[in-house]
């Protein structure tokens, strides 16, 4: 069974047809990209999956169950986590609470034994430190754990959200740009975690991106998007020496 | 890990609200101890717990509540009914206060959830609007409230006192405008002070737990937390709703402080509310121990400067605005760092010399 089907998907705003008609299969520890000029709808297409807007038409799917229309919230819990074009960190927070808010819904004890601070808030907060500080090692973010969120340099603030959406514990990893604003080492370097957390983590991942080189080097199907509508699907190498795609990068 | 730093820091805290009450012993048992100074110790413990509350829901939860008082007023008026109403059932006073605010908590932070669940979805502004509201709403509808009691039970009025058709042995509790009188001044500074500590120790624990941090990363950014899961309305609810229910046992502390209990604009109006603020965000918004000192030092300071007469409000407007700059202006937290790093390293170049 696919991990995620989506099926004649569509969203206006006003009269603009943002998304149309969009439907995409994605299989179990696919690394599956999203890609399209400027406003093709990418990004719609995540607040769609992940219920920040509810579609017109169309159906999603996550691992065979009927997610549509459900909240944000229900839907992280049902699997899907996801990260930001424009990063959303908490600022305040420091780096390992950042992860530990991520891990809210794994890890319980009421308000009272917190207020408390019985047995069990000990216990739990113990295990919670030390899942939290595993995700952080595989970003390389351990050293830096005290740090306020805020203080990060950008690259690892971009890990840590990452992070953050994995202590989520979900099927389904949706990355906004991961490598916007990186230099081509960092992008090299997030590259290997991508792969790393694939395989590691047992994850299905789609990704929007524009950085072609991280695309053909890492995803191995694509879809590009265009005006809201489907350009063409597949395999990533056919897609990328597709004319229409070159046409509608680079006008005629 | 982080959790020591954490409870060193909180028990500074802990530490200066004791260290106080030992100073104000000492005071008191040489004889340092002027009639108003006394007078003014009670509502120095309120203020700093109406403070401490009202940063869980401004600082912690990110969002403008201007109906502090509004709470205030309803966990003193519950809290203070109910030690009426009980006084010849419960004649021990010590039991009848503190059942009075636990009372006086559930009270307001029922009003709390009630108030919250309509205005949570309301954002910045809009909020602070209709929380300015409730806090007026409250007071004036206390303000026409009759509360009777006889043998056949409560008698409930709008009108006045005749309205409400008790019999010869009926007494009324709360009346009117001129509020609730007689009740019984059970409020003292070590009551007040252990209220105080227990206020720190619920916000302080609650912050740095599972809860705390789910209610900061709602304030941070309410996109991303929902996108990790976390049930927004829930957190939001639940932090105002303690936020209220603090904001209670401050009003029954208030009003077994006083012999008579009335609403007024100038104990449960916007004005209070206004001041509560003002403690808060001169404190620092999030920053529990600033709060209460801030709450402190700004309740003290017109008291002290009472001779002064004329020039009070003027000296207490100068200190806040300095304390603002110092506390809040970029310029002014450069040039602390900076000393507080020359500081460090002095220390640190102490200690290698010891070694």
């Amino acid at each position: 069974m696919a991990m995620l089907e989506v099926k004649n998907l569509g969203i206006s705003f006003g009269g603009l047809k943002a998304v149309d008609d969009f439907s995409v299969t994605i299989e179990k520890g696919q690394l599956y990209g999203l890609i399209g000029p400027n406003g093709a709808g990418k990004t719609t297409i995540f607040n769609l999956l992940t219920g920040v807007y509810r579609p017109d038409t169309g159906a999603i799917f996550l691992d065979g169950q009927n997610i549509t229309g459900k909240k944000t919230t229900e839907i992280n819990q049902d699997g899907i986590a996801r990260t930001f074009q424009n990063i959303r960190l908490f600022k305040e927070l420091n780096v390992l609470d950042n992860v530990k808010a991520g891990l809210h819904n794994h890890y319980h004890y009421s308000t009272l034994e917190g207020i408390l601070r019985l047995p069990r808030y000990h216990h739990v907060e113990k295990q919670m430190d030390m899942r939290a500080m595993e995700l952080l090692k595989v970003f390389d973010l351990d050293g830096e754990w005290d740090y306020k969120a805020a203080n990060l340099p950008y690259g690892k603030q971009r890990k840590l959200e990452i992070a953050r959406a994995l202590a989520t514990e979900p099927k389904l990893l949706l990355l906004d740009e991961p490598a916007a604003g990186m230099n081509p080492n960092e992008t090299a370097e997030l590259m290997e975690t991508i792969r790393f957390v694939r395989d590691n983590f047992d994850m299905t991942i789609l990704l929007i991106e524009h950085d072609m080189k991280l695309v053909s080097g890492i995803c191995e199907q694509l879809t590009v998007l265009n005006f809201g509508q489907v350009l063409t699907q597949g395999e990533t190498s056919e897609v990328l020496n597709d004319k229409r795609v070159i046409t509608a990068y680079l006008g005629e | 890990m982080n959790k020591n730093k954490v409870r060193i820091q909180n028990g500074i805290t802990y530490g200066i609200v004791v260290g106080c009450w030992i100073l104000v012993q000492i005071m008191d048992k040489t004889g340092h101890m002027t009639s108003l100074l006394r007078g003014i110790l009670v509502p120095l413990c309120m203020y700093s717990i109406l403070a401490i509350s009202l940063n869980l829901t401004v600082g912690i939860l990110g969002e403008l509540s201007l109906g502090h008082a509004g709470f205030m007023c309803v966990g003193a008026f519950s809290g203070a009914f109910f030690t009426k109403c009980m006084e010849n059932v419960l004649p021990n006073l010590q039991l009848r206060f503190f059942l009075a605010i636990l009372i006086g908590a559930a009270v307001a932070g029922i009003c709390g959830i009630l108030i919250g669940i309509p205005v949570l979805r309301l954002k910045g502004d809009y909020l602070a609007i209709v929380t300015l509201a409730f806090g007026e709403i409250i007071k004036n509808l206390i303000n026409v409230m009759y509360i009777g009691l006889d043998k056949s039970g409560f008698h409930f009025s709008i009108k006045d006192t005749m309205s409400l058709g008790m019999d010869e042995t009926g007494v009324v509790i709360i009346k009117g405008a001129q509020g609730i009188t007689g009740t019984p001044k059970a409020a003292t500074f070590l009551v007040a002070t252990i209220l105080l500590l227990i206020t720190l120790f619920i916000v302080l624990n609650l912050i740095h737990s599972r809860t705390g941090r789910a209610i900061m990363s709602i304030r941070d950014n309410r996109i991303a937390a929902e996108s990790i899961g976390i049930n927004i309305t829930k957190y939001k609810l639940m932090a105002f709703a303690i936020s209220a229910a603090l904001a209670g046992v401050a009003g029954v502390l208030y009003a077994h402080n006083l012999s008579t209990l009335a609403a007024t604009p100038k104990n449960f109006g916007y004005n209070m509310s206004i001041m509560i603020l003002v403690f808060v965000v001169l404190g620092g918004l999030g920053n529990i121990r600033g709060s209460m000192i801030a709450a402190v030092v700004l309740t003290l300071l017109p008291e002290l400067l009472r001779g002064l007469n004329d020039y009070r409000m003027l000296i207490y407007a100068i200190v806040l605005i300095v304390m603002m700059l110092f506390n809040s202006s970029p310029k002014a937290i450069e040039v602390r760092s900076v000393l507080l790093e020359r500081f460090h390293k002095k220390k640190d170049t102490g200690a290698k010399e010891a070694a």
